[in-house]
């Protein structure tokens, strides 16, 4: 190490945390900024006891999460899981989400098609649609409303299901198995549960859309992949299962969040209820780089050995890349503590790096850049009435985001 | 400025096209990157070498 004295080997290793310090929501927990300012790796120990480096700069994180000999595959037995509740599903969670090349990229190219940035923005009139008949019914009911079920849930679900022609009558089934399956403190038991509910309802799914195809998602790879003997139903349905909860837990907490932060931040708001669409897309990343809800950083296993930020990692040995902490490198964003909706921050980590980053980053984009201006437009008194330490944040999800947003207007 | 890409590490993100819309595309069924001008004006320079920067298959290369 260059930087800083390095610890002893025996020293023990600070236990990684997504614990922010009380009053700050919106910056990373105390005690991995300070491993950042030690070093760009650092060793942190897990809720297992096992140990994992903590890459905690910008720099180091692209060129691990780009190098080949760092492995996505979560069946390797040195990978890092967020919690009991991920072990314990692991097994039954293979998609092209915690694949290697090169069966990762045949895998992700079967839905890359349906994420281009133009087929992204063919969907803009119906996402324009959807919001302003959510933001209607919330007129109606009148204030006070709960910001994440009267608009921020929906709108990404709405979207997803009828992208991947789920029938959104469903949502109140997939999103409670979707919220065990991401909560950190479920049981491993109710964990594995809801998974399989969630998977054997998808299967039931795929296999009616191989028989009955519509112009969805679902009825492409039922026809170009089930029904070909390509894939298994099995295959498929635990691909849907991964688009279908990604679709919508992730813009649905920077819907929330985001708009939380610029209630905080008045100027910034007015920023994005004025601006023009330019300076709105300018907007989305910065917020995206601020709030970064994927909190629990990038997992992953050292194949090789590697050496990054004048640190060893040898071979089998776990990796987290704190994408919130890269997206706080004050080397790559100037004042980056500061939100900043008119700072160039699209080299922001986000939605991670390597050929892992993010399949639905273009359609999040474009909700979130329809989202923030339709609602602060429609109701410009949006203010929440309950003090910032009491609203309730989701510190022990997958997500980070909040449970709820209790706003009047 | 003259760019090469790599198909195979391509993973049809699409950034490319977000920081350059002149000189880079996707095709329609997987989202590959398409080269549209291999030897951009000056004037698309500063926006190739953020598509190239923020690729995040480094699929992208300058010369």
């Amino acid at each position: 190490m260059t930087e800083a004295p390095a610890a002893p080997a025996d020293a023990p290793a600070p236990a990684f945390t997504t614990r922010r310090a009380p009053g700050c929501p919106f910056d990373p927990p105390p005690v991995t900024q300070e491993l950042r300012e030690q070093a760009p790796v650092t060793r942190v120990s897990l809720w297992n006891g096992s140990v994992a480096w903590l890459v905690t700069r910008h720099e180091e994180q692209v060129a691990l999460l780009r190098d080949p000999r760092i492995s996505a595959d979560s069946q390797h037995p040195g990978y890092p899981s967020v919690s009991a509740s991920f072990e314990a599903t692991r097994a039954h969670n293979r998609t092209f989400l915690t694949m290697d090349e090169p069966e990762h990229n045949a895998q992700r190219r079967r839905f890359t098609g349906d994420f281009t940035i133009k087929r992204t923005q063919a969907l803009r009139p119906r996402i324009e649609r959807i919001i302003t008949d959510l933001l209607d019914a919330m007129e109606q009911a009148g204030p006070p409303a709960d910001l994440v079920t009267a608009f921020a849930l929906p709108l990404p679900s709405l979207v997803i299901c009828e992208l991947l022609g789920v029938p959104y009558e469903d949502h109140d089934f997939f999103q409670r198995c979707s919220a065990v399956m991401i909560d950190t403190r479920s049981t491993p038991e109710a964990a594995l549960a809801a998974s399989q509910e969630l998977l054997a309802y998808l299967e039931e799914l795929v296999a009616a859309k191989a028989e009955r195809p519509g112009d969805d998602l679902l009825s492409r790879l039922a026809t170009r992949y089930l029904l070909t003997g390509e894939s298994t139903v099995d295959e498929c349905a635990k691909q849907a299962r991964l688009l279908l909860v990604a679709g919508h837990e992730t813009t649905a907490n920077m819907i929330a969040l985001g708009t939380c932060a610029l209630l905080q931040h008045p100027d910034q708001l007015a920023a994005v209820r004025d601006g023009d669409p330019r300076r709105v897309a300018g907007a989305v990343e910065e917020l995206l780089r601020y709030l970064t809800i994927t909190h629990m950083g990038r997992r992953r296993v050292a194949v090789a050995d590697i050496e990054v930020g004048g640190q060893l990692i040898r071979a089998g040995e776990a990796v987290i890349c704190a994408g919130d902490l890269a997206n706080r490198d004050p080397e790559v964003f100037a004042d980056p503590d500061r939100l900043d909706v008119d700072r160039a921050a699209r080299a922001h980590l986000a939605f991670g790096s390597g050929p892992h980053q993010c399949l639905g980053q273009n359609l999040a984009r474009i909700e979130l850049q329809l989202a923030y201006p339709a609602l602060l437009r429609r109701f410009p008194g949006l203010r929440t009435d309950r003090p910032l330490e009491e609203l309730p944040f989701r510190t022990d999800m997958a997500v980070y985001g909040l449970h709820e947003l209790p706003v009047s207007w | 400025m003259r760019i090469t890409i790599d198909e195979d590490k391509c993973c049809g993100a699409g950034q490319c096209v977000l920081a350059a819309p002149e000189v880079f595309d996707q095709r329609d069924e997987d989202g590959i990157v398409v080269l549209l001008d291999a030897e951009p004006p000056a004037r698309e320079h500063a926006a190739v070498t953020e598509a190239a920067q923020i690729c995040p298959a480094a699929a992208i290369t300058l010369a």
